[in-house]
């Protein structure tokens, strides 16, 4: 049987996006070689097209991708007198790709992607190795996403792939007192490469493909790790972000939750989300991704901003405040509280968190005062704090939008 | 895995060595090394006031007052510790009395 170059090619493309970080995290647990796990799974992807396109495209791709990747792992370790070690555990495994093996594969990607998130690595270098080895992404697309030269970006996964070895960060799920902790961490990066996608209003495809491997990578984790609730919180969250972006901005500018065209919004996006919201509130553990999402979650399903549930976004915020304290969620609580009671008791809030300082230099704190001026008539006073964000907005289209509501006034 | 964890504070706590073997921490520090069997040597430093740096120049000798780095902080003693994984050595870092007020650094021994 033959299948066409087209099928074979589309099924190769989508084995990749599924498989690519099982593969991987095996022969990592196979070999505990990085460098080889990646090539061997390079080279098994570029034989399933040759092979494929032949014999047709097997039952189970990510178990003949796995075999095939194996049987390379052997051949290249038996070329090498230091992989005979290695060498021994694999042949026992080795098997014919075209019999599939009868026991399931274990999953190996959780202990892959606890490794890349290893707090004994640097953050940014987190971010990449996880979009390298779980994700697949070429070192190439990593850069151009993340905004950093090729050579450095190459140097940064070398480096981490070799402190990995030499420092002994252990391939592992970590044991439960480790798991709250590590976790979080977890979270912390998936939530980062959604954001870089997200922020990319417009323009660079690389970049906004990264929300998409964000929410992949989160449903993966869901289902790695069915009964703990945040990584459903977080995945929430990423889809009813997502479900919203493309009324973000409108021609390059940034356009407010208020007018944003609510008919547009991803309505199947938003059912998933609440869903998933719902499934992980059961557990009765809400940490602040199930927050955030439920947060998320009342802005989606309200019809338009007058009648979105803002004392119920308030109390989410206040106690969001308290799991997880931050400056700018007591802004957000702020704006909350405006909505609710009226704009001077959100107002009062605004101008406490701008005594103190905390939010110094961060364009969001006059942009939201000026807001509220607004809304209360308080136009000459509105004025100057669109002009102090306006110095501080980082993005072209932050600025589009705090020009344009200056022109209105 | 070997690793030589570096105990490191700015010196301005400096409890004697009397002190320091009644300290509660310290002593459940000691306890959970000999637990785990992970000890391979282990030395307390004199502070930095009693530091000599050597250093050769194009064959010269030179010798300084003080320690190698101008830093905040110093290197106040080290424990050589043999156990599994960094996971591990973190565990037993984190036990230390210094890491509550200082901090240890955790080498890797380049075998």
């Amino acid at each position: 049987m033959t299948t066409s170059d087209d099928q074979v090619g589309a099924a190769v493309d989508t084995a990749y996006r599924e498989e690519w970080g099982q593969v991987v995290a095996t022969l990592i647990g196979l070999t505990g070689d990085w460098d080889l796990a990646e090539d061997c799974a390079q080279d098994a992807f570029a034989a399933a097209l040759a092979t494929w396109r032949r014999d047709g495209v097997p039952r189970r791709p990510g178990a003949w991708l796995t075999t095939t990747a194996r049987n390379r792992a052997t051949d290249l370790l038996r070329r090498d007198a230091a992989g005979g070690a290695k060498l021994r555990q694999l042949a026992v495994l080795t098997r014919d790709p075209d019999e599939p093996p009868m026991e399931e594969i274990p999953d190996e990607r959780l202990r892959l992607i606890f490794t890349c998130c290893h707090p004994a690595l640097p953050f940014p270098t987190r971010v990449a190795l996880t979009l390298r080895t779980l994700a697949g992404l070429t070192t190439a697309e990593i850069a151009r996403a993340l905004l950093t030269a090729e050579p450095a970006m190459a140097k940064r996964l070398v480096r981490a792939k070799r402190k990995i070895q030499e420092a002994g960060i252990p391939y592992r799920v970590p044991p439960a007192d480790l798991l709250p902790e590590r976790l979080a961490a977890i979270l912390a990066v998936l939530y980062l490469i959604f954001n870089e996608g997200y922020d990319e209003a417009e323009g660079d495809d690389a970049r906004r493909a990264l929300t998409a491997e964000a929410i992949r990578l989160s449903r993966v984790l869901v289902r790695l790790l069915p009964s703990e609730p945040e990584p459903r919180g977080l995945l929430a969250l990423m889809l009813l972000h997502e479900a919203r972006r493309a009324t973000r901005t409108d021609d390059g500018m940034l356009v407010t939750l208020e007018d944003q065209d609510r008919t547009q919004w991803d309505q199947a996006l938003i059912a998933e989300g609440v869903e998933t919201l719902d499934t992980a509130l059961a557990e009765r553990r809400a940490g602040p991704y199930q927050l955030q999402a439920a947060i998320a979650a009342c802005h989606a399903m309200a019809p338009d901003l007058g009648s979105t549930d803002w004392p119920q976004i308030g109390t989410l915020y206040t106690e969001l405040a308290r799991v997880a304290p931050s400056p700018v969620v007591d802004l957000n609580r702020a704006v909350a509280v405006a909505m609710a009671d009226g704009v001077p008791a959100g107002l009062a809030l605004v101008d406490e968190l701008a005594e103190s300082g905390r939010l110094e230099g961060y364009h969001l704190l006059p942009a939201t005062r000026a807001d509220l001026l607004r809304r209360d008539g308080r136009v000459a006073e509105a004025k100057l704090d669109y002009e102090a964000a306006l110095k501080l907005a980082p993005t072209e289209a932050e600025r589009r939008y705090l020009s344009n509501r200056l022109r209105e006034l | 895995m070997k690793y030589v964890l570096l105990i490191c504070d700015d010196e301005k706590v400096s409890p004697s060595n009397d002190e320091l073997e009644a300290d509660p921490v310290h002593q459940a520090w000691e306890a959970d090394l000999e637990r785990r069997g992970a000890e391979l040597a282990g030395a307390r430093l004199r502070p930095i006031v009693d530091a000599t740096t050597v250093r050769v120049r194009d064959g010269e000798t030179l010798v300084s007052d003080g320690p190698y780095a101008e830093t905040k902080d110093f290197v106040g003693g080290f424990v050589i510790i043999e156990c599994p994984n960094l996971d591990d050595a973190i565990a037993i870092a984190a036990g230390h009395p210094y890491a509550q007020w200082g901090g240890v650094e955790i080498r890797p021994v380049w075998e």
